[in-house]
């Protein structure tokens, strides 16, 4: 299918204002690759995502998302990434439940200092959406773009 | 039962405990038993019932009652006192307006239970022990009590009432409950088996509300569905992923907060089985964070609002076992 | 609806180069509500600053989007440059297409795509900002001190001459840290006692300092300006303000046999203990691990030998709760230990010692008074191999990955001194570079080779083996390209330095963040070195880094200069992104109160209308925003979505997913 050959897959990273977003900035500064399919959202901490706006995301036809936070343990506002951490591994397994692919969600800690697993974790996440292919499952079709 | 009841509330009321009690009253149907308030003696007469089909969790209500004028008295059965105790911890009932009589509850009855057992046209349903008889329009049928109660009840978790100001019955136990058996099920599936599933039960979805409307955890002073800033806001269905996402929503934000009181699979006029997904995070919950039973107790944290430095991460779901999606 | 400017820059190349920047205004100025957009060479500068601000006022603009570098970078100077053409602070927003996009992407249609997608969603998001305004909150002026090592106390004295107070917490029982071990310093020589003892005796003199010996950081809550510290004293089993530093009850205590920490177990000492002649504060301490008295109640012979009644069995951890606007991070280094380093036979030999160990032996209150002694025997040596890099520049899981840095220096150092004071000695050092970037620094080591004819070989030592009272080294001369062997008789190992174990649980305490090896991230490596990304904790010292002691000074000094500019002010401008209860959807349900790390969230009851002309008594949320630091973790546990955050709202980042997912 030609649709799958030419994917481009729309790839939301929400990243911490603290640690991943300086991680994104560092693999910048450094010229480390990855696939402009990500795009990232900056929030002030990773417990600032709703699971309203990762669906949200999906609705709107991105086919992956990823949260980016500090790493346990080094949160700015010191407990931030503890209680994402809970509602994403809710939020994930509800989705796998339904039967939406696991691979479309992932949560990594990237430090300030990390911009090499950034951009590593970018490109392998965006490896698996090209592998998973579109976003079929929670797609509204009102919003598919042509 | 009924009788006892009828007789607690007449006396709450006639010595003026409290000026109102909460209860239920037939419907259009007998069997479709709806929650009423109740202010003079000739309405309880007249009109409270208990019976099987008083399955209508009255916690909810508090919510309002408990801020109007004059005490309130309420028949919580067990699973309500979790819902009831719930709220309490959420500051969304004053205690102090509300006198709690808890019931003994040995399980509520399903009309579609009974109608799939070749019940057509019932007009009547008496119980006697074990044994249901059923009248219907073409005669008389004898049922197992057993083989008729609702979902939750079949795989009732607790006979203990939680909150109490006094007691009509015995007080019951935590139970050994298989109700996790079907979320174990589904999980066994594989995504696109576990997809079809749910593609084939949420497209039934009318966008009634009703599920919303019943759950005493779904007591927002505005539901996001409501909200047109919410960015969820949707009345009217357009396309399945709505429901998808509809349910999602809802489910997430009852999570750490749902008792598995049922209600919402009990109203669904589509028969949708919509406490496997609230039952999939407690069973979750359960797994990853330690056993927790929303309304148990009024001091445990909610495990949403709560954290241990080692919890595992959300990667778990990708690494545990079955088909990869 | 606003009226958006766009304002893309190239960053000279930087961004032109991958990003089609005339394309990209292009385009974003057919998006609803822009009205202006342009593209501009560096619209950071001067110029670029007047054209955005200009372009305010003659198109009325009420929104501005910059596609720059990242807001980390620049936010802040764009920010500033609206807020003087009357625009409110907040009304602008960065697509950060540099870091995010020309750096990262190498094909100029991708990057562009992606540079006018960034843009949009920047966009979206003005349209939903509103004017903010930031509250104030007090500064409280004092600050602490983590560590009392030079780091430390430079620190703490410029801090306390600058008239502020300063408390100290330090874990040993003394200040001074890993310099009073030292006995000379390079590149001069001087004796490391002669110039930090006075400054420890002036930070104990100082009317601004108070010194916590014997103390441990147990909590820390608050945020800049306002830090609530808990400070652990623990029990040293001796009243401090009674005790005069006689030293009578070390000399009498019974228990001799309690290895020398400060001499680095290679003399023992009491177990009731002054650690050294210049301790400050010259105060006893009882060694609970060792005391007799402690464990098993019988001996009492310092309490019997104290004439001023100093000994206090009873004694117990006591806690101190203090305030602070800003603490300071000096918890210095430690050698690794060496223990996976069997190939050198440092667990074999007492002849095969570490460079910090052979600092003692050179040190004249060392355990030898001086006299370099071998370890075993008291012998003189006359063969000294000096191996550099150990555990250092190591790729394996044994050692460290990165470069000690101060390890040539006193290995140069130790070499030279060896040769001054017994030129009968050969020494030998073992090296994979010599590295001597600093002042003076290369000068030092050429002496060491020319004038005290030091021998320097590059290469590594593969082997120490101790055979009939010498120690068999064998090494390989990479330049000369042959095996050696030397009969040693001691062998010195320059251990890589880490960070203290106590950095780690103290940077959770602080929610300071650390890089992969355990040393403090600075909030910004070249232009902001001395400062955690964390508002109010500064860095100073080998916390943050291996440093010698000029470099931690200088540090130490630095981080001084921050917190004294902090605490310079009487309120910090708060953070304006706060959260922001709608009461009218609040459930009261507490949720958000029990995530909120600050305890900004209290409640009220508050009166509503109701429905038939009735009121309502509801109780809600109320923030403060003085406390609130804006993490959002309320928003979230918000049930009804009542909490949002501003800035940061529900609305805004949902707009953005639109944009970037249309």
């Amino acid at each position: 299918m030609s649709v799958t050959e030419n994917f481009k897959p729309t790839i939301v990273a929400f990243c911490c204002n603290w640690c991943s977003y300086a991680g994104a900035d560092l693999s910048g500064t450094n010229r480390l690759q990855y696939p402009a399919n990500v795009k990232i959202i900056r929030i002030p901490c990773s417990c600032r995502l709703n699971p309203m706006f990762v669906l949200r995301a999906f609705q709107k036809g991105a086919d992956g998302v990823i949260l980016c936070g500090c790493h346990p343990g080094d949160c700015h506002y010191t407990t931030g990434n503890y209680y994402a951490r809970r509602r994403m591994t809710l939020l994930f397994s509800l989705l796998d439940f339904m039967g939406i692919e696991r691979g479309r969600t992932r949560v990594e800690w990237v430090s300030a200092a990390e911009g090499a697993k950034f951009a590593a974790t970018m490109n392998e996440f965006t490896e698996t959406i090209m592998k998973l292919g579109p976003n079929r499952r929670l797609e509204d079709l009102r919003c598919r773009k042509d | 039962m009924q009788k006892r009841l009828k007789e607690k509330a007449l006396e709450l009321l006639s010595n003026c405990t409290v000026t109102r009690v909460l209860g239920w009253k037939t419907g259009e149907f007998f069997y479709d038993l709806t929650p009423a308030v109740f202010e003079t003696a000739e309405e309880v007469e007249k009109e409270f019932v208990y019976s099987g089909f008083s399955g209508a969790n009255l916690s909810k209500y508090l919510i309002q009652e408990s801020r109007k004028q004059g005490k309130v008295a309420v028949f919580l059965k067990p699973c309500d006192s979790y819902s009831f105790q719930q709220l309490l911890k959420e500051h969304r009932i004053l205690r102090e307006n509300v006198y709690v009589v808890g019931i003994s509850c040995n399980g509520l009855l399903d009309m579609e239970k009974i109608r799939a057992q070749g019940c057509e046209g019932v007009t009547a349903v008496t119980e006697d022990g074990d044994t249901l008889t059923v009248d219907t329009l073409y005669g008389t049928t004898k049922l197992s009590r057993n083989d008729c109660l609702l979902e939750r009840c079949a795989v009732c978790k607790s006979k203990k009432i939680v909150a109490f100001d006094e007691l009509i019955g015995e007080q019951g136990e935590e139970l050994e409950s298989n109700r996790f058996d079907r979320v174990a099920e589904l999980e066994a599936m594989t995504p696109e088996e576990r997809f079809a599933f749910w593609r084939e039960e949420l497209s039934r979805c009318i966008r009634c509300n009703a599920c919303r409307n019943v759950c005493p955890a779904c007591s927002c002073e505005k539901c996001v569905f409501d909200n047109e800033k919410s960015g969820v806001r949707n009345k009217a269905i357009a396309d399945s992923f709505e429901e998808n996402l509809f349910h999602i929503i809802r489910a997430f934000h009852v999570a750490g907060r749902c008792t598995d009181c049922g209600e919402c699979s009990r109203v669904c006029p589509q028969n949708i089985p919509l406490h496997l997904l609230n039952r999939k995070f407690i069973k979750d919950i359960n797994e990853f964070y330690g056993v927790y039973q929303a309304g148990a107790d009024m001091d445990t944290k909610s495990p949403l609002t709560d954290f241990t430095l080692d919890d595992c991460e959300p990667s778990i779901v990708h690494e545990r076992g079955g088909v990869q999606g | 609806m606003q009226r958006i400017g766009v304002f893309v820059c190239w960053c000279g190349s930087n961004i032109a180069a991958t990003v089609d920047v005339e394309k990209v205004s292009q385009v974003l100025a057919q998006e609803p509500g822009v009205v202006f957009s342009t593209n501009y060479q560096y619209m950071c500068s001067q110029a670029g600053q007047e054209m955005i601000q200009e372009s305010i006022h003659k198109y009325q603009l009420t929104g501005v989007v910059i596609c720059s570098c990242s807001p980390r970078m620049h936010e802040a100077t764009f920010r500033k440059t609206c807020e003087k053409a009357g625009l409110n602070a907040h009304m602008v927003e960065i697509a950060n297409i540099r870091e995010q996009c020309s750096w990262i992407h190498k094909d100029m249609a991708t990057g562009t795509e992606k540079a006018v997608i960034l843009g949009r969603a920047a966009i979206a998001k003005v349209h939903l900002n509103a004017p903010l305004t930031a509250g104030q909150s007090p500064v409280k002026k004092r600050a602490l001190v983590i560590g009392g090592g030079i780091a430390g106390i430079q620190t703490a004295l410029d801090i306390a001459d600058a008239g502020f107070d300063v408390d100290i917490v330090e874990k040993q029982p003394t200040i001074g840290g890993k310099m009073t071990q030292i006995d000379k310093t390079f590149p001069t020589l001087d004796c490391a006692a002669c110039i930090l003892t006075p400054k420890m005796v002036d930070a104990a003199q100082h009317e601004k300092i108070h010194i916590y010996s014997y103390a441990e950081v147990e909590k820390v809550k608050g945020f800049v300006g306002n830090f609530q510290v808990t400070i652990k004293k623990k029990a040293r089993y001796v009243d401090e303000t009674k005790c005069t530093g006689c030293g009578l009850c070390t000399e009498k205590c019974p228990q001799k046999k309690v290895p020398n920490a400060f001499n680095l177990g290679l003399d023992n000492r009491r177990a009731i203990y002054i650690p050294f002649a210049q301790a400050v504060p010259k105060i006893a301490t009882i060694d609970a691990d060792y005391c007799t008295m402690l464990k098993s109640g019988k001996c009492g012979v310092c309490s019997k030998v104290c004439t001023a009644g100093a000994i206090d069995y009873k004694q117990t951890d006591t806690y101190i709760e203090e305030e602070y606007g800003a603490i300071v991070v000096a918890t210095g280094f430690n050698p690794i230990k060496l223990d996976k380093y069997d190939e050198f036979a440092y667990s074999q030999s007492p002849d095969v010692v570490t460079s910090l160990e052979f600092e003692r032996l050179m040190n004249a209150a060392g355990p030898t008074g001086g006299t370099l002694l071998r370890p075993s025997d008291g012998a003189h040596p006359h063969t000294i191999v000096f191996v550099q890099c150990v555990g250092s520049r190591c790729d394996d899981e044994k050692g460290k990955p990165y470069c000690s840095k101060i390890c040539c220096m006193y290995t140069a150092k130790h070499a030279m001194l060896c040769r001054e004071k017994y030129p009968d000695t050969d020494v030998y050092v073992f090296y994979i570079d010599v590295r001597t970037p600093g002042k003076n620094f290369d000068e030092f080591y050429r002496r060491a080779v020319e004038e005290y004819g030091v021998h320097y070989i590059k290469g590594m030592v593969g082997k120490v083996v101790p055979q009939d009272g010498k120690l068999k080294v064998q090494a390989s001369d990479l330049l000369g390209g042959s095996q050696l062997h030397i009969e040693a008789d001691m062998v010195v190992l320059a251990a890589a330095i880490e960070p203290d174990e106590t950095a780690r649980p103290l940077a959770t305490m602080l929610t300071a963040s650390m890089d992969t090896n355990d040393f403090f991230t600075e909030a910004h490596p070249k232009l902001r070195p001395v400062e955690s990304p964390t508002a109010g904790i500064f860095l100073s010292g080998a916390c943050q880094g291996p440093k010698d002691i000029p470099e931690t000074v200088a540090q130490a000094s630095a981080a001084a200069a921050k917190v004294i500019g902090l605490l310079c002010k009487d309120s910090l401008t708060c953070n304006p992104c706060t959260a922001q209860p709608d009461e009218l959807m609040c459930n009261g349900c507490s949720s958000c109160e029990k995530v909120c790390p600050y305890g900004a969230i209290t409640y009220a009851d508050k009166e509503f209308r109701g429905p038939n002309r009735t009121t309502l008594l509801r109780r809600v949320a109320q923030v403060n925003p003085a406390v609130c630091q804006g993490c959002g973790a309320c928003t979230v546990a918000c049930p009804s979505g009542a909490m949002d955050l501003k800035g940061f709202s529900n609305q805004q980042i949902m707009a953005e997913v639109d944009a970037i997912c249309r």
